[in-house]
């Protein structure tokens, strides 16, 4: 990313050790999470924990934190015995965490927030003043007197962020931070840890960006299934490297091959819609969707969560209707009044950003999930009102064996399936319905590197098809890697569509923040 | 150490292991409790659990209970899968007694074989329409179908004793509040020599076997169960709650109705302010010991039959209170609900490995 956090000097090797884990192991019933881990970080390191969902990363910063207690194995902090029972332990010693998902309270101050978070304060002008000082110290700005829901991701981490240091840390953790950042908020994120760092603080930075890492981090220990697998220098490395021992098998490259053009090479879809009304004052108002999407290919829509994405899915799903049929169209026939099955029908499929609740039933087996959106394909519905169970059963055993699906069975239930597993179930059910139309949202959310791979491999797969594939997402990597094409989404309103070869980070960014840029 | 883990996979024996479990706790529990009552326990729950069913009279006594319990608790099972809470299916059971019964007194008196039918129509559509404001309401304006139900499961029981006090009064009947005794043929025929069991539990166990159809191949029943266990991927699938809501409600209602003129012309013969002993509310129990499970309904519905003339024997010929009923049904549902964890969870005995 930046250059000058990046090759800014970090201390000497001969600095001391900040904190040191030995052995370290957790079981979760029979499942090792952490078998055996060692790990040291040394005073004004930012080390990286590298490695898939379920590599154990998150077990093992838990165990740092006290949050979970290990199984055997020891910890130092400082050249003394730690092993804290309780965050409050572990904040007293000198830890703080930053965790994924914000602990902070939306209808409360930033003040309060923060005065929450430590024992015996009271966000009173005293403690004001103090976090007032610290802001100014780490060029961290944020308004004391606004209330949380007003913020925005970057401005709400800041307050975790804040809290953590008020409590003056030798060892911040951070769980993936950036996952819901703009590259410009990362930027400031990272100019912060560096400033961190060159206080003397050591900092534990999970991710599984491969480029953050290399940029930002002085070492990075990479883990697979529960175990360490290397330490290295991520300078040394190339993200390509970094992605293979993380994996553990050779990374394929899954750049878009050339973009068919249809024969008249006229748009499959076209949406035109000036402005849909929010449903309750908390949703958001779409604006200015004009988009269309041609045969074979792939158009981005990106955003930091929460600007109406929700909403654009069920608008082109069919799960919100519009007034006016013309408003959308598949190829020349107005769509916009029609419903989630007429247009299923008409082969426009989907797969929602939430899987478990939304795309699929938790409570149901897969081959009953199969039900929900392929009923009225190879039979499973006999004559309208019947269903075929054996029919239902068939076609989820050909999803499975086709995509490589890992469960016990059919009859294994939504729920029991890892994200990967389950995604590449529900997109391949899709899939096999051969669609028109494709409209899916965040599909490798939460999904490890190699599922996340496959599932490009899918969506690639059916543009080249013939599919007019829409994607939502917040994964800037995957937007640039897999689309053709590439907007904006920000407040509801959706910006101009730009050709991906032309398209940066930086660019992007200034899209997702609401900035038309003249090209 | 014991673990409770969760399966990944329930089968279907899973469920029956849960209910022979509970019920051999409660026999187990039940003896402790007459022991503790200076009653020697196998005689004892012999005399009240076994003996009430060892006469042709007892089976069909039984039956008589049993009935409403199944016919209403099917489709009730139907309708708490869908996620839609009717709890006024005893006001449902009366409107269709009232109905029904209102068909028989205006055809008092005349023979022919389409006076049943007609009568069993007028008791179900009773019970539909009753079952259709809560479905409206809820539709319309997201009234809340527990408490509109619920509510106007008085409104009913008020209706039929303003009926009977009133325009259904038995003109030769001393100025008490009854009708005429039914005729003949709005009457239903008794299945046994003695006892009051009849015809009804033909129908019962046919809507049973016509729910387990139902969930099994109709797909609006799956379209229900979607809609019960996820509003939001209901509405990806591009189903409706809306119908839904109608399909629960108007089942719910039609099929308590029907059960409402079958205790009428069956059972009781005449309309009385009381037709029902909160058969609508027990049913609810019934639909939940079936885990919802259509088919289990019957066995279910002839348990909580049998707790009844448990009671009843053991007031009898133990002499212990009435209330011991209570004690025996609370025992059963407590069982009951607690294996029920077994069906999602095992246990697991071992270490740590």
């Amino acid at each position: 990313m930046t250059d000058s956090v990046a090759n800014k000097k970090r201390l000497s090797a001969s600095s001391k050790r900040c904190i040191g884990v030995r052995g370290l192991t957790k079981y979760f019933g029979d499942f090792a999470a952490n078998s055996a881990v060692d790990l040291s970080v040394d005073e004004g390191e930012i080390h990286a924990l590298l490695g898939e969902n379920g590599a154990g990363k998150s077990t093992l910063v838990k165990m740092m934190y006290g949050i979970l207690k290990p199984d055997s194995g020891d910890m130092d902090l400082s050249s003394e015995p730690y092993s804290p029972d309780s965050p409050s332990h572990a904040k007293r010693a000198g830890v703080g965490m930053v965790f994924q998902h914000f602990a902070v309270f939306d209808a409360l101050t930033v003040l309060e927030n923060i005065a929450l978070g430590l024992e015996g304060k009271f966000p009173g002008a005293e403690l004001a003043a103090e976090i007032s000082e610290l802001c100014e110290r780490y060029r961290l700005h944020v308004e004391l007197d606004r209330r949380v829901h007003d913020l925005g991701a970057g401005e709400r981490q800041r307050v975790e962020i804040i809290r953590a240091l008020m409590q003056d840390p030798r060892l911040l953790i951070l769980d993936e931070p950036t996952s819901v950042l703009t590259p410009q908020e990362t930027e400031q994120l990272f100019a912060t840890l560096g400033r961190l760092s060159d206080e003397g603080r050591s900092i534990i930075y999970i991710s599984h960006k491969l480029d953050e890492v290399r940029a930002l981090c002085d070492r990075a220990t990479l883990m697979r299934a529960g175990r360490i697998i290397d330490v290295v220098d991520p300078r040394q490395e190339s993200t390509r490297s970094l992605g293979e021992k993380m994996i553990g098998e050779r990374l394929k490259e899954t750049k878009r091959g050339k973009i068919k053009k249809s024969s008249n090479g006229k748009a499959r879809l076209t949406v035109r819609v000036g402005e849909v009304y929010p449903e309750s004052s908390r949703s958001v108002a779409l604006r200015d969707l004009y988009l269309s999407v041609a045969p074979g290919s792939i158009l981005g829509i990106s955003g930091v969560s929460g600007n109406g994405q929700d909403r654009l899915f069920d608008v082109l799903s069919g799960e919100i209707t519009l007034p006016n049929p013309d408003s959308i169209m598949l190829d020349d026939l107005p769509i916009g009044h029609m419903g989630v099955e007429q247009r299923r029908a008409l082969g426009m499929l989907g797969a929602p950003e939430n899987r478990l609740g939304h795309a699929a039933v938790p409570d149901l087996t897969l081959w009953e999930n199969i039900i929900l959106t392929a009923r009225h394909t190879r039979g499973i519905l006999t004559n309208k009102h019947l269903i075929s169970g054996p029919a239902a059963r068939r076609f989820a055993d050909e999803v499975i064996q086709t995509f490589d699906v890992r469960t016990s069975s059919v009859n294994a239930k939504a729920s029991s399936l890892s994200g990967g597993n389950l995604q590449k179930f529900l997109i391949g059910r899709e899939l096999l319905g051969r669609p028109k139309v494709f409209i899916v949202s965040n599909p490798t959310w939460g999904v490890d590197a190699k599922a996340q791979l496959f599932i490009h491999k899918m969506l690639i797969q059916m543009a080249d098809a013939g599919a007019s594939i829409v994607l939502i997402s917040q994964d800037i990597d995957e937007l640039l890697s897999i689309s053709d094409r590439i907007c904006a989404v920000c407040h509801g309103r959706l910006s101009r569509t730009y050709p991906t070869v032309e398209t940066t980070p930086d660019y992007l960014g200034a899209l997702m923040l609401g900035q038309e840029v003249d090209s | 150490m014991i673990f409770v883990e969760a399966r990944s996979e329930t089968h279907w024996y899973h469920e029956w292991v849960a209910v022979f479990v509970a019920l051999s706790l409660t026999v187990v529990t039940a003896s402790i409790l007459l022991a503790a009552m200076g009653l020697e326990p196998v005689s004892s729950l012999q005399r009240i659990l076994i003996r009430p069913l060892n006469s042709v009279y007892g089976v069909s006594e039984l039956i008589a209970k049993a009935t409403p319990l199944i016919t209403i608790g099917v489709a009730l099972a139907l309708g708490f899968r869908a996620g839609v809470w009717n709890i006024g299916a005893e006001g449902q059971l009366v409107m269709g007694g009232l109905c029904g019964g209102a068909v028989a007194l205006a055809f008092w008196g005349v023979d022919g074989f389409w006076v049943m039918p007609l009568v069993l129509l007028g008791g179900s559509l009773g019970g539909l329409l009753w079952g259709a404001i809560p479905a409206f309401l809820k539709v319309r304006f997201n009234a809340n179908e527990i408490l509109v139900s619920l509510m106007l499961t008085y409104v009913a029981i008020l209706l039929l004793s303003v009926m009977v006090h009133g325009p259904l009064r038995d003109p030769d009947g001393f100025n008490f509040p009854e009708s005429r005794l039914l005729h003949e043929a709005a009457t239903l025929p008794k299945l046994f020599s003695a006892g009051r069991g009849h015809l009804g539990f033909i129908f019962a166990i046919f809507f049973a076997l016509l729910g387990t159809w139902m969930v099994k191949r109709w797909h609006l029943g799956f379209e229900m169960r979607v809609t019960g266990l996820s509003l939001s991927a209901a509405k990806f699938a591009g189903y409706s709650r809306d119908r839904t809501v109608w399909t629960a409600l108007l089942i719910g209602g039609g099929v308590s109705g029907f059960a409402g003129v079958v205790e009428v012309t069956g059972n009781i013969g005449q309309l009385v302010p009381n037709i029902s002993p909160s058969y609508g509310f027990t049913a609810i129990i019934v639909a939940f010991l079936a885990r919802l499970h259509p088919m289990a309904v019957i066995p279910a519905g002839l348990l909580v039959a049998l707790s009844y003339l448990a009671g009843e024997a053991a007031q009898l010929s133990l002499g212990i209170p009435a209330a011991s009923t209570q004690v025996f049904q609370g025992l059963l549902l407590f069982f009951l609900l607690g294996t029920s964890l077994l069906v999602n969870y095992r246990v697991r005995f071992g270490r740590v490995t």
